[in-house]
């Protein structure tokens, strides 16, 4: 880890959904601060800023990680996905996304790219959970309008655990 | 060739808001672009819930880089003025704290930088000295002579008593075979939308006027409270308002004193400035729904006929009494009776400030509140009858066949069939398996008990409910009734059309429902109609009831747009008949098309039709207007001013919603678990099933959360105690079942479309039902909220007794109650009693031992000023510390008594420090006890146990190494802290 000076701006290079990205953050800038207001990305969505709704929810490095407990410094050199990852190069939504959709798991949608950031690296890892797993994997993210049953919905249909 | 249309109205169509919101281009407040040089705000907020501001010194963090600007109550008071309430008392409130501060949240110092985190840090730098004053916390206590009064000019913290009868309760009561009653308290809480308040003000000085983005929601009445406060004309007070909000749920009224604080500041530094609030500003400071007691009597025959009901409530506002307040208590006022046909009514409604946050418009609005009392009383009246629940409720319930049904307070029930709806929840939620099942259970001695509720769900609101709080002299000069919304229906040159809306959207899906009513009215596809809900008043139409709040949606807006499509219609059919030689009433549309009705093949294309309105105006027919740009206003002639009878029709629909429950509680931890939950919904004609089942799920979802978890929480001392989402607990997936809807549809009869509201049913009968659940599993007369296990367990187990002869009473350690700290401790330092002592008064060495010492000086021969900075735990800051030592017994004991002030809060405490001689070297015991405000209290409640022993522990450590080495045995490690038991659970235990 290079050595960092608290009032300076440091050049950050990173990888982000797949492109090359560039911008220059003091050391304190959280990730989320740095994605949204430097680089203006509109995915990436505060709801606490102490990790605990998961709103901010990307990927770095393929992990899974809140922006709002990251520094922007910490992500140089690394590859940084957020929601606009998921989309599919034919444009659009890509599967799980349209299951969003069609069993209305979003209201505001301010939750939903953090939940759906961390359910691309879930099911990787587990791609047929049954219900209590997911609905635990899912207790890292806070919605306030849906109630979870169609955000639930909408997974099981999709990996095709669907009742 | 059929042209029949598809009817997407009534449909579960997708929703044209979810493609932006999945892939994340949509953008919420904090992403809209702003004016270059736009400064961004950071508020420093009290620490105290009563105190006066002696002084307040800012030079130090004006002086900072990057800072603008830092302003106080007294620069933002010379150029606005109070916020304007309902009230004529002299509740005057300020974008900021003048002179006094009267609750911890307050808005105290506003400073505006580059950046926020430069913003920040000069918050760091402020010096603020306050006299502390008794708060007034308890709504009850506060209203008893001689209580703190949170504003001296009103003389009272009882701002207004309003007496209300209808019928004649007094010889209901008499004629009673017994009369039931039950006294509750309705706790706070909010639904704390994920995305906070945003607010980016821009002043323009050459047109004296400001530009306002928020993600505000609404009643756009407090639009003129706003333009009031900053002194100018509505007209130059533009407000506009984004597509995207994250989440509403009427917390983001309560943004508004917020635009005015950064449009006075703003016009202060003559710079656009935008504020985004943080999560702990969001709880400690934003909103809460009133706390409520109430007293509640019901007269009932024998057979449990209800022939009156008295209710005396106490409403507790916080600090203030803000716009649109107090709405809670009067929004219901008509619907006081619930679902029952009940004709006599006895109301006492009282207000009380208190020194908690003000409370605010919260989904639900009034409705959590009085349904508790009614339907706990229901359940009272079914137990002491010796009744079935079911039944009473049943026996009460308005009849069939009387709507529209005039309720004793003025409600005017549109339309229903509340015994089926019964029947029907019953049939299809199997209640006769729930009993069965309940039965089983207790045979083998289990906990389970069976809840129901029923209540009526009013939707959009009278705009003169307000009224009933004022005497009817006041109120007859200037009579208020009425709901005015607003829709446009723009068709372009290309025949594409458009559709603006006064519905200022917080993610409930406006875009599609209004999609599917404009393609029904112009034979087209929900895809064809573009809608755009961002809202701007300096050019959309918008009234004082504009905006998201009250379920008014399907009643208001959504008929507003139909009347605009009819308009755009009627005009394009008027058109059409020329050009196709048929009547206009004799012409269809469909798909794309207009078409005689009786020859679909003499048809035209709409497109073609809208685009000659543009292309050839000359050509339409001499009375049109050209173009075709209509616009559908709509306002119910129900809603009346409430009338000389205190009778009020306070809002437009009314819904009915019947819930049962079964919940089984774990003996051991007092848990509730909520085993089958049914929700029978009668919405009126639902326009989407699937976003109306989705606002279901929502509403349960949040009332799940108050009835079992979430309540703010303050100290006796008026502090608040959870500003983060580990302490203020919100459900996750894992805590909110999957209800079971029923639905059934009764078109209403007074708004066109025959829907009524559907957003807030849950907020008001839920919580009850669970509660209702949970008394009858354990056979109590009555309950609180939230019902979290550990008191829960309580009731089932009593208070935690005393420990058995012979058994080490808990040590002092555990004692964290609220943001009291209490422990003690020994260690063992190698010096002797006498040179301990030395050390302890000498500065120099205080100094080197006192964690984080910047700098120390002896103001008196015992008085001790310093500098520290503490980083244990979630305390985190650089604190100005206060230490005094008293009851001097030398060389053997000394009390050291303390306070830490800092930008995070402060803590006072004191100690008493022993020294006995032990092998050469000195044996020191310790006892400590600290109560804690302000930040750290709010956010580090948890956590603070371990970070004050952490703390307390380094002091010593490095006592016994100055003095030349030592140990430190801290007892209370025998007490373990909440991570040790959560170790020792998780089998990691050390």
């Amino acid at each position: 880890m290079p050595q960092l000076n608290r009032d300076t701006r440091h050049a950050i290079s990173f990888t982000l959904n797949g492109k090359p990205a560039q911008g220059h953050a003091e050391p304190r800038m959280l990730l989320s601060d740095f994605l949204v207001h430097e680089l203006g990305l509109t995915s990436v969505h505060v709801g606490c800023e102490h990790g605990v709704c998961g709103a901010c929810t990307v990927r770095i490095d393929g992990a899974v990680g809140r922006a709002c407990l990251t520094f922007a410094v910490q992500v140089d050199g690394k590859k940084v996905d957020t929601v606009e990852s998921l989309t599919p190069e034919e444009g659009g939504l890509n599967e799980l996304q349209k299951s969003f959709r069609s069993n209305h798991g979003l209201q505001c949608g301010y939750c939903t790219p953090g939940i759906l950031m961390s359910l691309s690296a879930y099911l990787e890892e587990n791609p047929k959970p049954s219900e209590d797993e997911l609905r635990d994997m899912l207790s890292g993210h806070l919605c306030r309008c849906t109630g979870y049953v169609n955000i639930v919905r909408a997974v099981m249909e999709h990996v095709g655990n669907a009742p | 060739m059929s042209q029949t249309q598809e009817k997407y109205v009534g449909q579960s169509i997708d929703r044209v808001e979810d493609a932006a919101l999945l892939t994340g281009s949509a953008m919420f407040s904090d992403h809209l672009p702003t004016r270059s040089g736009t400064l961004h705000a950071a508020i420093l907020r009290s620490p105290h819930a009563h105190a006066e501001i002696a002084a307040i010194d800012v030079s130090r963090a004006r002086a900072m880089p990057g800072v603008a600007a830092v302003l106080t109550g007294e620069d933002v008071k010379d150029i606005s003025d109070p916020f304007l309430i309902v009230l004529r008392q002299p509740i005057l409130q300020w974008a900021l704290a003048v002179g006094k501060v009267r609750y911890v949240g307050e808005p105290v110092v506003v400073a505006l930088a580059t950046d926020r985190y430069r913003a920040e840090d000069a918050l760091s730098a402020v010096e603020i000295a306050y006299r502390t004053l008794e708060p007034a916390v308890d709504p009850e206590a506060a209203t008893e002579e001689g209580a703190p009064l949170v504003h001296e000019a009103v003389g009272s913290n009882i701002v207004s008593v309003r007496d209300f009868a209808y019928g004649d309760p007094d010889a209901a009561f008499a004629e009673a075979d017994r009369v039931v009653k039950l006294k509750i308290s309705y706790p706070r809480n909010s639904h704390t939308p994920l995305e906070g308040f945003v607010a980016s003000v821009a002043y323009d000085a050459a047109t004296e006027s400001y530009d306002v983005q928020s993600n505000f929601q609404g009643p756009y009445s407090t639009h003129t409270v706003i333009s009031k406060a900053l002194r100018v004309s509505s007209s130059r007070l533009r407000m506009r308002t984004p597509a995207f909000s994250g989440g509403g749920f009427g917390v983001k009224v309560q943004v508004f004193p917020y635009i005015v604080l950064m449009g006075a500041a703003s016009k202060i530094v003559g710079r656009p400035v935008k504020w985004v609030e943080d999560r702990l500003e969001h709880l400690s400071g934003a909103a809460a729904a009133p706390n409520r007691v109430i007293s509640i009597e019901a007269a009932v025959k024998n057979d449990g006929t209800i022939t009156g009901f008295r209710f005396d409530q106490l409403d507790d506002y916080g600090a203030f009494l803000r716009a649109p307040m107090p709405g809670p208590l009067y929004r219901m006022h008509g619907i006081l009776t619930g679902a029952y046909d009940v004709k006599n009514l006895a109301v006492t409604n009282r207000l009380v400030l208190t020194n908690k946050c003000p409370s605010g418009m919260i989904r639900g609005f009034g409705g959590p509140q009085m349904y508790y009392a009614i339907e706990r009383l229901v359940q009272r009246i079914a137990v002491e009858l010796e009744l079935d629940h079911y039944e009473v409720i049943r026996k009460n319930l308005v009849p069939a066949g009387v709507f529209p049904y005039r309720a004793a307070a003025g409600a005017l029930l549109d339309s229903g069939d509340y015994p089926a709806a019964l029947e029907k929840a019953e049939k299809e939620g199997k209640l006769a398996e729930l009993r069965k099942r309940r039965d089983e259970a207790r045979a083998e001695g289990r906990l389970y008990g069976i809840g129901f509720a029923a209540i009526v769900e009013p939707a959009q609101s009278n705009m003169g409910y307000l009224s009933n709080i004022l005497p009817l002299e006041e109120r007859r000069k200037n009579p208020k009734g009425g709901a005015v919304s607003n829709a446009t229906v723009n068709i372009d040159p290309l025949g594409t059309v458009n559709v603006t809306a006064d519905s200022i959207p917080q993610g409930q899906g406006h875009m599609t429902v209004l999609s599917q009513i404009v393609a029904d009215n112009l034979g087209l596809k929900p895809g064809d109609i573009h809608v755009n809900l961002e809202h701007d008043t300096a050019k959309d139409a918008w009234s004082i009831a504009t905006g998201n709040y009250s379920s008014r949606f399907t009643s208001s807006t959504a008929v507003a747009a139909d009347r605009a499509a009819k308009k755009a219609r009627a005009k394009l059919a008027r058109i059409a008949s020329q050009t196709l030689n048929v009547p206009a009433d004799r012409l269809e549309f469909g798909n794309g098309k207009i078409y005689a009705a009786d020859n679909p093949d003499n048809a035209v294309n709409l497109y073609r039709v809208a685009g000659s309105a543009h292309w050839t105006p000359g050509n339409l027919p001499d009375d049109m207007e050209p173009g075709i740009r209509e616009i559908g206003s709509w306002s119910p002639p129900e809603l009346e001013p409430p009338n000389d009878k205190d009778q009020i029709n306070s809002s437009l629909t009314y819904g009915f919603v019947f819930d049962f429950c079964g919940v089984e509680i774990d003996r051991d931890t007092g848990a509730v678990k909520i085993d089958k939950y049914v929700t029978m919904h009668d919405s009126g004609t639902l326009l989407n099933p699937r976003l109306a089942e989705g606002q279901v799920h929502g509403a349960f979802a949040w009332a799940v959360g108050c009835a079992l978890h979430e309540e703010f929480a303050y100290g006796e001392d008026g502090s608040f105690l959870n500003g983060t989402f580990a302490d203020y607990l919100v459900p996750t997936a894992w805590e909110v079942p999957e209800p079971q809807i029923v639905h059934m549809e009764t078109p209403s009869l007074v708004t066109p479309l025959g829907a009524k509201g559907v957003g807030e049913g849950n907020c008001m009968s839920t919580p009850v039902c669970i509660a209702n659940a949970v008394c009858d599993a354990l056979g109590i007369e009555n309950v609180t909220l939230p019902l979290s296990p550990n008191k829960v367990s309580a009731l089932i187990h009593g208070e935690e007794r005393p420990p058995p002869d012979g058994a080490e009473a808990p040590s002092a350690a555990r004692e964290v109650a609220g943001n009291v700290i209490a422990g003690a401790g020994e260690a063992f330092v190698k010096s002797p009693p006498g040179e301990v002592w030395a050390a302890l008064l000498d500065p120099e060495k205080l100094a080197s031992v006192i964690p984080g010492c910047h700098a120390l000086e002896r103001v008196d021969e015992n008085d001790y000023r310093a500098e520290v900075s503490i980083g244990a735990g979630p305390v985190k800051g650089r604190f100005k510390a206060n230490v005094r030592l008293s009851d001097l017994d030398p060389p053997n004991a000394a009390t050291l008594t303390g306070a830490l002030t800092g930008m995070l809060g402060l803590s006072e405490g004191s100690g008493r420090v022993t020294l006995a001689p032990k092998d050469g070297g000195t044996a020191l015991s310790y006892d400590y006890r600290i109560e804690v405000s302000g930040t750290v209290a709010a956010v580090g409640g948890r956590m603070l146990e371990g970070a004050a022993r952490a703390l307390v522990r380094q002091f010593f450590e490095r006592f016994a190494t100055v003095l030349g080495g030592g140990e430190v045995a801290v007892a209370d490690e025998a007490a373990p802290s909440w991570w040790t038991r959560l170790l020792a659970a998780l089998g990691i235990g050390r």
